[in-house]
């Protein structure tokens, strides 16, 4: 395929392709990405913890990134791997974009995060696998659209929330009853801090809202206007929030059951 | 069996410059000059969707005259030299003098190959410095031949003619819709593709097309 970068780096660099050998001890694994989509569009969050084992490697390692003007890539699992990925896959959609004149479709760019993955596959199995989750605005739909992958390249369409990494079962379970995808940006946003800081209370390897050190997740937002990544004081704002409020209330807002 | 005619080496030479030359005078040119926010690439192009100047990273653009499919190929090549390296090494490890320099090797080596035609194009490589006395703008002939250009640069038909005209009212401090204008009147025409690279844009990647209500005359 002439516009495809990755195409080209296997012919003319396959020793540049993200790779490790298996068995290498000690890798830092990145952990928990949640993004959710609202009525203009879709954000995304990210916790800052990276581990090595039971250790915490880095507080305030960067998985979330803007793939072009109107997508967004995080990534959880093996850190070293998942930056190359994002890094690779954001030259590929700006490489396309540059010979052919125009950029790829929004499914398009969700395939070719695939292909890379599967590329990956042969790693994957030997416990070194990456799971994205992609997330962005479709200029031909006009609406904010998410995919989730699996680590054989498999993708998944989801339509209100979606969460990858050790604590995304718990993020999950509070997107579940705190996010309401017709909301506006703050509340979407909030929703996405509410469920990090549920992950981080059941895994230990998510860290939530960090007020001591002033560590906040990563979020990042894409709308027509195309993507912006949230301050650090917009963030700093919510978190403070939510944080007082759970220190009344530990397990975060009360729902009702009927 | 009959034997080749001598050709002199000079002589081979030349008829191979003339037909390279032939082949580019044939096409329409392009301006490509400095202003007060960047770099301005004018071309005389009747087409909206066959390009003759193009992004080919951050702060590098591309323009071309001659045959379509060479340049094109050669246009597409640059793009993947560029994101190679920056992809290999940094972004900021992309520079138009490396780019030029591959284009004048592909060039220079196909002109003085007997078994290859010669290509039937010019260049330019435009690089948008940090600062304004940081711009260069590169021009590579058809047979490998490599200058860097001060403030403008004019490939194609009439190249000298129009490259005069533009020099009388050029200022490296005119305004965008000036320097356009002063294209426009050395070109001879309205049909304009027109190009900036942007020093003062917040985005990483300066090269932006000007809409055709954006070049229209005033």
């Amino acid at each position: 395929m002439d516009s495809s970068f990755l195409d080209y780096l296997r012919q003319v660099a396959p020793e540049t392709l993200p790779a490790v050998d298996a068995g290498t001890p000690n890798l830092v694994h990145g952990t928990t990405i949640v993004a959710a989509r609202y009525r203009d569009g879709v954000v995304m969050a990210g916790d800052r913890r990276a581990t090595m084992g039971t250790a915490i490697a880095m507080r305030d390692i960067e998985k979330v990134f803007g793939a072009d003007d109107h997508s967004i890539v995080g990534v959880a699992g093996v850190a070293g791997i998942a930056v190359e990925l994002v890094r690779l896959f954001q030259v590929e959609l700006e490489h396309f974009e540059k010979v052919e004149g125009s950029s790829l479709s929004f499914d398009g760019k969700a395939n070719r995060l695939s292909a890379m993955l599967r590329s990956n596959l042969s790693q994957a199995l030997k416990g070194l696998a990456v799971l994205p989750l992609f997330v962005g605005w479709d200029e031909r739909a006009a609406r904010g659209r998410m995919f989730s992958y699996d680590a054989t390249g498999g993708r998944y369409e989801e339509h209100a929330f979606c969460s990858v990494g050790s604590g995304a079962a718990f993020a999950r379970g509070a997107l579940k009853k705190l996010h309401d995808p017709d909301t506006d940006e703050r509340s979407a946003v909030a929703a996405l801090l509410q469920s990090l800081y549920d992950a981080a209370d059941d895994d230990s390897a998510t860290s939530g809202l960090d007020l001591t050190r002033g560590i906040f997740p990563l979020v990042l937002r894409a709308s027509a206007a195309g993507v912006a990544r949230w301050s650090e004081a917009g963030v700093r704002e919510l978190a403070e929030t939510i944080v007082a409020a759970r220190a009344t209330r530990p397990d975060g807002p009360r729902g009702y059951a009927l | 069996m009959s034997m080749p005619f001598y050709v002199s080496p000079e002589q081979q030479m030349q008829d191979r410059a003339e037909f390279a030359r032939k082949g580019i005078a044939r096409g329409r040119a392009v301006v490509v000059l400095r202003y007060a926010g960047g770099i301005v690439l004018v071309a005389e192009n009747r087409s909206t969707t066959l390009n003759k100047v193009a992004e080919i990273y951050d702060r590098i653009a591309f323009a071309a005259v001659g045959r379509y499919n060479e340049f094109e190929t050669l246009r597409v090549a640059g793009i993947r030299h560029a994101d190679l390296r920056g992809y290999s090494y940094d972004r900021r490890d992309v520079t138009g003098r490396s780019l030029a320099g591959a284009y004048s090797q592909l060039l220079g080596g196909a002109f003085s190959s007997a078994a290859e035609k010669p290509y039937e194009v010019e260049l330019i490589v435009a690089e948008l410095g940090e600062e304004p006395s940081g711009d260069v703008l590169y021009r590579i002939s058809y047979d490998g031949v490599i200058t860097d250009e001060p403030d403008l640069v004019v490939i194609g038909g009439d190249a000298e003619r129009i490259a005069e005209a533009v020099r009388g009212g050029f200022s490296a401090d005119a305004a965008l819709n000036d320097a356009v204008d002063l294209a426009r009147r050395a070109l001879g025409t309205d049909q304009l593709e027109v190009a900036v690279l942007e020093r003062d844009t917040p985005r990483r990647r300066t090269f932006r097309r000007l809409r055709p209500d954006e070049v229209a005359r005033d």
